[in-house]
């Protein structure tokens, strides 16, 4: 998929499963949105095909392939109320649905959306969430076969954001229509989806469950992407058998299986213990965020986070012994 | 006397809308205080106060000792950092971070050796020829938090600065600014929504809701202890959960019962009998087959390191459970609940506010 002089995406090919919530997650600029438009018909690819239920719909209309997307940025008709924003897909051209029928596809989708209360206000009157709501049941109205989401929370206040997450997921398994989410967050990514596709400057880094990509990223870029606090990543190389960094720190065992004599290793903040290492780390930065404690520690040169429980006493300047779960640690080669 | 001090400071737009409601507030010299709150909840509008960009209605803001409530922007010395970076698009990051010092009218050769230094130890010093579109949003932030530095204010304020940002480039600019703030110790106003970046970067959290404070303290005050459901609910995430009830005396001890539900709760703390809303954080509750509060799973929301299990208890909303990341609970399953009763919250159920709580 080129981009005037620009080739956004790279010969990307995905599927999504008939039941399934998939989530496309990247930084801004990836190519998501572009990914979106091309499914959905709205640009397109210079290259390759798009398919839905079998059928090939690459030269066919939006209207025609019968997706709904969901935008970031709600784009309801402020002058209408909601209920004729919902009405207006259905009275769309190519939709020949009776009076009776529309009204009741629209107090059905009010109904899952808890905004009966709301369908004579005008929609510019209505909070974020609101609108955001309105804007899901523009897309349900339509019964499509497949959602097209676009970082559809991203404008939202986190609270929201919390609450809307878990009702978009329970709808999408009620209605048991396949999605495809677009997120630049990784915690939505994490929670939402059955599968997760990692995209990275127009091309796909790794695909799998969100445990897939979370425990066995397959390159350091693909394992900053996902988990809060992120990765730490290490330098290190093999000595006696051991890896370790150029501040002399033992970080694991060097197994037989890589031959290399330099790597990189990951392990999440939760996997370090604070006591146990052989190494002494100076605590540099203690953040208490609630249920836990996020740990900035200088560990002989290497700056590492480190997941302590909330009850520990502990303070900047205070020394702890790391010590990484072996059953834990990615090793990746070095490029 | 507080480095800064907001007495009674009220804002009523011309529509009537009241949107800061007669707060009184301070800051200490070097402190990092963050105004959380919902959309609307008066926190820009504060900001925009102290800074003198909005007019309070009434009250009186003052600054180092100094009554600052009427005057302009520019003779109040504050260094505000927004939303939007508001960059100037036709001017180098040399130049944007410079503009400060050149409209004070420093000469050209300091303000250079200024530009330079603040450039320097923001790790800016390799873009200082590029213009702003040619940089990443992180980075066009970093630009504007330069150029409010470069003149050494009394004062930062910060309105959601990390609003704009991707997810992982905000984690980034957090610790970037906190240590930035520690080294300089300069006193700090910022502006969230979210609740997650205040409990990281604050010194002290000021929650915000309707125009009015509900409670300001440090971040693990105002998580372990809240001072209203508004305040509970909001801080954490998820927030606490709710299981509205009475309390009751039992044989000469305390117990709580839910409203539908058939087991009463042991208490250890003595709570005056009447109805309450019961308060409990994820992590302290935990699945037991004799536990007083029995559902069915909704959901299993992995997070990595840890699961957030939805569960229908029969109670308006469901309750949040924190488990390990190995938990197995599937939607349908029945579940029994038991809690850690020493981190119990009481709230009186009409008012919303805590109960037996000092403030």
């Amino acid at each position: 998929m080129r981009f005037g002089r620009a080739e956004v995406l790279h010969r990307v090919s995905l599927d999504v499963n008939a039941d399934e919530l998939v989530v496309v997650l990247g930084p801004t600029g990836a190519g998501k949105t572009t990914l979106l438009r091309t499914i959905a018909g709205l640009q397109t690819p210079h290259e390759g095909r798009v398919l839905l239920g079998g059928a090939d719909v690459t030269g066919s209309s939006p209207a025609a392939r019968d997706v709904a997307i969901v935008f970031q940025d709600f784009s309801l008709y402020p002058n209408w109320t909601v209920r004729a924003n919902l009405e207006f897909p259905l009275r769309a051209p190519g939709h020949a649905l009776r009076l009776a029928e529309i009204n009741n596809r629209v107090e059905w989708a009010a109904g899952i959306l808890k905004i009966t209360h709301l369908l004579d206000r005008k929609s510019q009157k209505l909070s974020g969430g609101e609108m955001q709501r309105v804007a899901i049941g523009r897309a349900i109205v339509r019964r499509p076969r497949v959602f097209l989401m676009d970082e559809p929370l991203t404008n939202l206040d986190a609270k929201l954001r919390e609450a809307l997450r878990l009702e978009l997921v329970c709808l999408r398994r009620e209605l048991k229509t396949p999605m495809l989410f677009v997120t630049h967050d990784q915690v939505e990514a994490l929670s939402m989806g059955d599968r997760v596709v990692v995209l990275s400057e127009g091309r796909i880094l790794q695909t799998g469950t969100p445990e897939d990509i979370y425990r066995r990223p397959a390159s350091p870029v693909v394992a900053r992407q996902i988990g809060q606090p992120a990765i730490n990543l290490l330098n290190v190389r093999r000595e006696d058998g051991r890896w370790k960094t150029s501040g002399g720190v033992a970080v694991a065992e060097a197994r037989e299986s890589h031959p290399a004599e330099k790597a990189i290793i990951g392990v999440r903040p939760e996997d370090v213990a604070c006591t146990g290492g052989e190494h002494p780390a100076a605590v540099r930065v203690v953040e208490a965020i609630g249920p836990a404690k996020v740990l900035l520690a200088d560990w002989a040169g290497c700056e590492i986070h480190v997941l302590a429980p909330a009850t520990m006493a502990v303070q900047p300047g205070d020394r702890i012994f790391p010590r990484a779960n072996p059953d834990r640690i990615v090793v990746w080669n070095c490029e | 006397m507080s480095f800064l001090e907001l007495q009674q400071l009220k804002k009523v737009f011309p529509d009537g809308t009241e949107a800061v409601k007669g707060i009184d507030l301070h800051a200490e010299a070097g402190e990092f205080v963050v105004l959380l709150g919902p959309s609307g909840c008066g926190k820009t509008t504060t900001l925009r106060m102290i800074a003198g960009l909005e007019m309070p209605t009434s009250g009186r803001i003052a600054i180092a000792g100094r009554n600052v409530t009427m005057l302009r922007p520019s003779e109040r010395d504050v260094g505000f950092v927004f939303q939007f970076y508001a960059l100037y698009p036709h001017l180098s990051v040399a130049q944007n971070i410079g503009f400060p010092l050149e409209a004070a009218g420093v000469r050209r050769a300091e303000r250079d050796e200024r530009v330079r230094a603040v450039a320097r130890s923001m790790g800016l010093l390799p873009l200082l020829e590029c213009y702003p579109r040619q940089l990443s949003g992180g980075d066009q932030q970093r630009v504007s938090l330069a150029r409010a530095v470069v003149r050494h204010p009394a004062i930062f304020l910060m309105d959601e600065p990390l609003g704009t940002l991707d997810a992982d480039q905000r984690l980034e600019m957090r610790e970037f600014i906190r240590g930035r703030q520690q080294e300089m110790k300069v006193t700090t106003i910022y502006v969230t929504h979210d609740q997650e970046e205040a409990m990281s970067l604050a010194d002290r959290i000021v929650v915000m809701q309707g125009g009015t404070i509900c409670q300001a303290g440090p971040a693990a005050e105002v998580y372990d202890d809240p001072a209203s459901l508004f305040v509970a609910n909001f801080v954490g995430s998820p927030g606490m959960n709710f299981i509205p009830g009475h309390v009751r005396a039992h044989g000469g001890r305390c117990v709580f019962m839910p409203d539908r539900a058939q087991t009463p709760i042991p208490l250890k703390a003595s709570i005056a009998p009447g109805p309450a809303t019961l308060g409990i954080r994820p992590e302290f509750l935990h699945a037991s087959p004799q536990g007083p509060i029995s559902g069915t799973v909704v959901m299993n929301e992995y997070q990595g390191s840890f699961r957030s299990i939805h569960i229908d208890a029969g109670f308006t909303g469901t309750i949040a459970m924190r488990a390990g990341e190995s938990s197995r609970l599937q939607p349908g399953q029945k579940i029994r609940l038991d809690l850690d009763a020493a981190h119990a919250r009481f709230f009186d159920t009409q008012s919303g506010r805590r109960i037996g709580h000092a403030i």
